[in-house]
């Protein structure tokens, strides 16, 4: 604009400015529809703008320091049930599980199509695979979970009783299939970033006489950093989010139980909560009846999920949207 | 010249190191295939039991189905049929009301406002809306159904039920503002997301050109849109409705804390009572029902239940890879 601007040399006191588009020349049907877009667009920023408001007035007002540093108690009085201590870690240990395994595996599997895909066939059935995983409801995920890990193979991921029947409800069932969960999140995302790698980068490596496995190791994996760490916010937030899953193999108890032994172990094996299912236990649907407790609660939440969300931000330059320029000369 | 055959071992080590990582990578990807067919035997194994005793009249109607389950949690069959008789046409119809209305109302919003995000937001409104989006897809369903119990929910109950039209219906069901309306307004929110994020994707890589062209025909901006831009990216319209269908389905939480928690047969016959009637979805049902105790006949409904869902998602994920082949066709992404 300031090139143009030179040659066009206005004269001294006037200032040129590009001339604003009008919608005052169209048919009214059209002038309607381009209204209802800005509707549109300004009340989806208005619900966003109150969803957040609204958790955070009523978070903020339930909120306090006590809450974080106590564990939830079984009472019926508001007063006395505690705080949101052993959710917070539930949803610490959960998240930790969860990326820990899908992080790699996703990594792995995306590379694999991306630098691989041989035998073509069964590269394609893979991806239609993650696909068709990234679908699957995750309360049918937890059914399945619930059925896979109380088999005897499994013992060693949750408590036993004595008679020799495998709970299969632990933070660490749960935590793996939080990673099936994520898994396709972070496939998704690597894969997208490999693919967008110009083709020199590997030739270059290949030329120097490196194989592909070292190709992969040192020059396309630390190139595509930022889309690797996306991933994994996208598959956190993912796993952070989840309550079905928690719901079904944690049950409804807020409180941490170990399953005996060691001590982390215990806790690993044992059963808890996450700030999720902390949240849906106490809200009016589930049994613990103290809405402010669940609006605190929820509020962490929202926060941890928002900070997230900024992570993702900064780390993804954001969708570059291209578009007409309308305002052109004519 | 003696280093020779040592360099040859060496670089047949490390060929052989590379196919060893693929062979591993390729394991992999291979455990997710593994992983599905596991899922789709257990669950259809354990799904068997209850399909088999009620035949194909397990999709159809024939009683409430909390009853049903009651009478399977107390061991005592209901009077005339096995223990595992089970009706699911009140959840499947649940399913489908809330689903239908949900993906179509999110449609429209969803065009309009990717519309909105491509072509009119000025910068600094497009910086915001980006965020904005991202923001809602991020937000827990738990949050969403909290926020729907608390504050939509009870303001329905309030404005938008009359004392009169609770009477009409007073004696077949309960109306609370927990209902049909509160359920398909945060579905609709909570799936607007992913269908703006895909179709305004879509609308940013139809051809430049094309939009100048039409441009260039003295077409205006918005019948440009319309005529070009929209049916440039029809395809990716069908793949966010797959999509958004897909997560509609599967959505528990939210909707078992909003939707009144009754397999009511919302009817449209009753006028617009109808859209302040309970309804209750499989997976509300599953998360409402289901203890955790394997082999019983509530299981065996449960999985049956899930095992709907199941293959509905994998028949969704298919119909995405068919909308994407004819994309193909179409050169456009």
């Amino acid at each position: 604009m300031a090139s143009t601007q030179l040659l066009d040399a206005p004269p001294p006191g006037t200032i040129a400015r590009p001339k604003r588009e009008t919608t005052a020349a169209w048919p009214l049907v059209d002038r309607l529809c381009h209204a209802v877009c800005w509707i549109t667009g300004i009340g989806l920023c208005l619900v966003a703008a109150w969803i957040v408001l609204y958790m955070l007035v009523k978070g903020i007002s339930a909120l306090n320091l006590k809450l974080f540093v106590e564990s939830p108690a079984p009472s019926l009085r508001e007063r006395q049930s505690g705080g949101f201590l052993d959710p917070l870690i539930g949803t610490f240990i959960i998240t930790a599980i969860g990326v820990g395994i899908a992080a790699p595996v996703g990594v792995g599997i995306a590379t694999w199509l991306t630098e691989y895909a041989r035998p073509r066939w069964l590269a394609r059935t893979v991806e239609s695979g993650i696909e068709t995983l990234a679908g699957v409801p995750s309360i049918v995920l937890a059914l399945f979970g619930l059925l896979i890990f109380a088999r005897g193979f499994f013992s060693f991921l949750s408590a036993s009783t004595n008679g020799g029947s495998v709970s299969g409800k632990s933070f660490l069932a749960a935590g793996l299939l939080m990673a099936v969960l994520a898994l396709p999140l972070i496939v998704g995302t690597v894969r997208e970033a490999l693919l967008q790698l110009p083709s020199r980068t590997r030739e270059a490596s290949f030329a120097l006489g490196k194989t592909r496995a070292t190709t992969i190791r040192h020059v396309l994996l630390p190139s595509i950093r930022p889309g690797i760490a996306g991933g994994v916010v996208l598959g956190m937030g993912r796993i952070i989010g989840d309550t079905a899953i928690i719901v079904v193999m944690l049950g409804a108890a807020p409180k941490l139980q170990g399953a005996g032994g060691p001590p982390l172990l215990s806790t690993l094996r044992g059963t808890g909560s996450t700030l999720t299912s902390y949240v849906y236990g106490f809200s009016p649907a589930g049994e613990g009846n103290s809405p402010h407790k669940a609006y605190a609660a929820a509020f962490v939440l929202l926060m941890i999920v928002l900070a997230l969300n900024a992570l993702v931000t900064r780390l993804s330059r954001g969708l570059s949207l291209g578009s007409v320029d309308w305002t052109a000369k004519q | 010249m003696a280093a020779r055959p040592e360099r040859r071992a060496a670089l047949s080590r490390t060929v052989e190191a590379d196919k060893r990582v693929e062979r591993t990578l390729g394991a992999c990807a291979a455990g997710v295939l593994a992983l599905i067919a596991v899922m789709l035997v257990t669950v259809l194994v354990n799904a068997w039991p209850s399909f088999s005793a009620n035949g194909l009249s397990w999709f159809g109607s024939g009683g409430d189905p909390v009853t049903q389950f009651a009478a399977m949690q107390t061991d005592t069959p209901l009077p005339g049929h096995s223990i595992d008789y089970f009706r699911a046409w009140p959840l499947l119809w649940g399913l489908l009301l809330t689903t239908i209305f949900a993906v179509v109302i999110a449609l429209v919003i969803s065009t309009l406002a990717a519309i909105f995000i491509t072509e009119f937001a000025p910068t600094p409104v497009r910086r915001v809306l980006d965020p904005v989006v991202r923001l809602l897809a991020g937000v827990p369903s738990v949050i969403y159904g909290l926020v729907g119990i608390l504050a939509i929910a009870p303001w329905v109950n309030e404005h938008l039920i009359s004392n009169a039209r609770r009477q009409s219906v007073a004696y077949v069901v309960q109306l609370s503002g927990a209902d049909l309306t509160t359920a398909t307004l945060i579905l609709t929110v909570m799936i607007l997301p992913i269908m703006i994020a895909l179709i305004a994707n879509a609308l940013a890589s139809v051809p430049l050109s094309w939009r100048e062209g039409s441009a260039a025909l003295g077409v205006n901006r918005w019948r440009t849109i319309q005529r070009v831009s929209l049916r440039g990216a029809r395809p990716a319209i069908a793949a966010a409705v797959v999509l958004a269908t897909a997560r509609a389905l599967g959505e528990a939480i939210m909707l078992a804390m909003v939707s009144g928690g009754r397999p009511f047969n919302a009817n449209p016959l009753d006028g617009l009572t109808f859209f302040f009637e309970p309804v209750e979805t499989p997976a509300t049902a599953i998360l409402k029902e289901f203890g955790g105790e394997t082999g019983t006949p509530v299981a065996h409904a449960a999985y049956a239940l899930a095992a709907v869902l199941l293959f509905s998602a994998a028949l969704l994920s298919f119909a995405g890879w068919a909308v994407r082949q004819s994309m193909r066709s179409y050169g456009a992404v």
